[in-house]
């Protein structure tokens, strides 16, 4: 069976794991238009070639990323979240400004 | 009605027949350029230049004819969705695909074998009774079967108590059929062909030109066209095709792997898809067992196969058919399904002026190759979205109407 390098658990079966979509930009919710939003949760880009995509080890929940090539199948590197994101998304302060606001 | 097989059986002499374009240098300028020669794209040019009087027309394909996903789907027809937009489509397509013989005059070897779909848990019972009312609303014949039924229908079902899954009702779909897939691409091709249409095969799309948010022309490895409108059709592509025109669409592309048994003598009648257990089958006029079912854990522009996937339809289609322990496997492929979020199509305008999209057809494709060809070639013809497909415009995700196909589909996604 194919076997995925999980940066937290190491190399497993890839039945371990669950596809969660290509990596993107996401759009400042709280400035973004409705139309951009609807891309971020809708569209792709769905390249031939290399990509990075987000992928969850399901045993641990624990999502993380992946550089893989989409004709050949092979795959390159993964790595934690946490080298693309620092910042930590405060959903209940953003919910308490939206209420403030209303 | 059509007289050909009488002057067929009458005749001294069976000289070769060329059905298709030979092959010619491309013109500078057509019409209209459709990319993509499987059976959406030679249904659009037949309907186009039948029904619309528009023969200038060129179909370029970088492979050859009818040789995608028209070759590679399961050559399933039934109209039994959840919605009544994607109901009322598939509907006309199984209405149409049952003329289709005769209007080619040529035989697409269609089979009403009717479809029966399982349901093993109660969540399923609930969802069929829907589908039933809905489809009955709209004059499709679907109803939910108990298991003597089922046993009446499909005697060498397992059906045992002691199934891992076991069987408790199904949705018996009338109106299900299957048809010679290549029998359609064939049929359509061959008519557009007789009508002026030129079919260029190995003729590669590599660029869109547009100019003033318009597409003008299309540059091909055979040399530029200029063309006064552009349709893809490139199921497996699409979103490459629709890049090269500055588009990107809500589609994700995975495999979607089947495989076909050893003949055996006819003991199978219906089409019978178990979404639960994620495999759909049926026995073909040759014989053999067509199974299918297994999309891919992820996306891939790749038709390899993986025995993980081989492993999960064989374990499937056992839990129904045991007997197909013994059976060997003769042939086994895999096709590109352009998923989209909703599991309806993507069809007609898009934001470039004249260019028209067909896609998004993931795994319910050829069901709808003959109204597909039908509205996109009114569409072409006169500028207006026929009704039938307003529905399922790229527009709807910006507005956030999507047509939820996801619960009447077999293929495990």
């Amino acid at each position: 069976m194919k076997q995925l390098r999980c940066p937290l658990n190491g190399l497993r079966n890839i039945s371990e794991f669950i596809y969660g979509g290509e990596y993107h930009d996401v759009p400042d919710y709280r400035s973004c238009s409705s139309r951009d939003w609807s891309e971020h949760v809708f569209f792709a880009e769905t390249k031939a070639g290399w990509v990075i995509e987000w992928w969850c080890h399901l045993p641990t929940s624990y999502w993380f990323l992946v550089e893989r090539n989409t004709v050949s199948d092979e795959i390159r590197r993964s790595f934690p979240s946490s080298d693309l994101y620092q910042e930590r998304v405060d959903f209940s302060r953003a919910l308490a400004r939206e209420k403030q606001s209303e | 009605m059509p007289f050909g097989l009488l002057k067929y059986g009458l005749r001294q002499q069976y000289p070769a027949q060329h059905q298709f374009t030979p092959s010619k240098k491309l013109k500078k300028h057509y019409d209209v350029v459709i990319i993509g020669a499987g059976g959406h794209g030679t249904s659009i040019a037949y309907n186009l230049a039948k029904y619309h009087g528009i023969t200038d027309i060129a179909i370029i394909d970088k492979s050859y004819l009818g040789g995608g996903n028209t070759a590679r789907n399961t050559a399933v027809i039934r109209s039994n969705y959840l919605t009544a937009e994607g109901v009322a489509f598939y509907r006309e397509s199984v209405r149409l695909y049952q003329g289709l013989s005769n209007e080619f005059d040529f035989n697409i070897m269609m089979e009403n074998r009717g479809q029966l779909t399982l349901a093993h848990s109660d969540a399923a019972i609930r969802s069929f009774r829907w589908r039933a009312e809905v489809n009955q609303h709209l004059g499709v014949r679907s109803e939910l079967v108990d298991r003597k039924t089922i046993r009446e229908l499909v005697p060498n079902l397992r059906l045992s108590e002691d199934a891992r899954y076991p069987v408790l009702a199904g949705l018996w779909h009338k109106d299900g059929a299957t048809a010679r897939h290549d029998a359609v691409v064939w049929g359509y091709a061959r008519g557009a062909c007789q009508r002026g249409v030129e079919l260029h095969q190995l003729t590669e799309a590599q660029g869109i030109e547009i100019e003033q948010g318009r597409a003008v022309g299309v540059r091909t490895n055979r040399g530029r066209i200029s063309c006064g409108a552009v349709v893809q059709a490139v199921a497996g592509a699409s979103s490459m095709v629709a890049k090269m025109a500055g588009l990107q669409l809500p589609i994700q592309s995975f495999p979607l792997q089947a495989m076909v048994t050893q003949p055996y003598k006819p003991l199978l009648d219906p089409h019978v898809s178990s979404p639960h257990v994620h495999v759909y089958v049926h026995q073909t006029s040759r014989g053999e067992f067509v199974i299918g079912g297994g999309s891919d854990p992820y996306p891939l522009y790749h038709s390899r196969a993986t025995l993980d996937q081989k492993e999960k339809l064989a374990g499937s289609v056992l839990e129904l058919f045991p007997f197909l322990a013994q059976a060997r496997v003769l042939r086994q492929w895999a096709g590109t399904t352009d998923m989209t979020p909703d599991y309806s199509p993507i069809m007609g305008l898009s934001a470039v002026k004249n260019y028209f999209l067909d896609a998004g057809w993931g795994t319910w494709g050829f069901k709808a190759t003959p109204i597909c060809g039908k509205t996109m070639a009114e569409l072409i013809a006169t500028g207006r979205v026929p009704k039938l497909i307003q529905p399922f415009s790229l527009e709807r995700f910006y507005r956030f109407e999507q047509v939820n196909e996801a619960g009447a589909t077999a293929a495990s996604h």
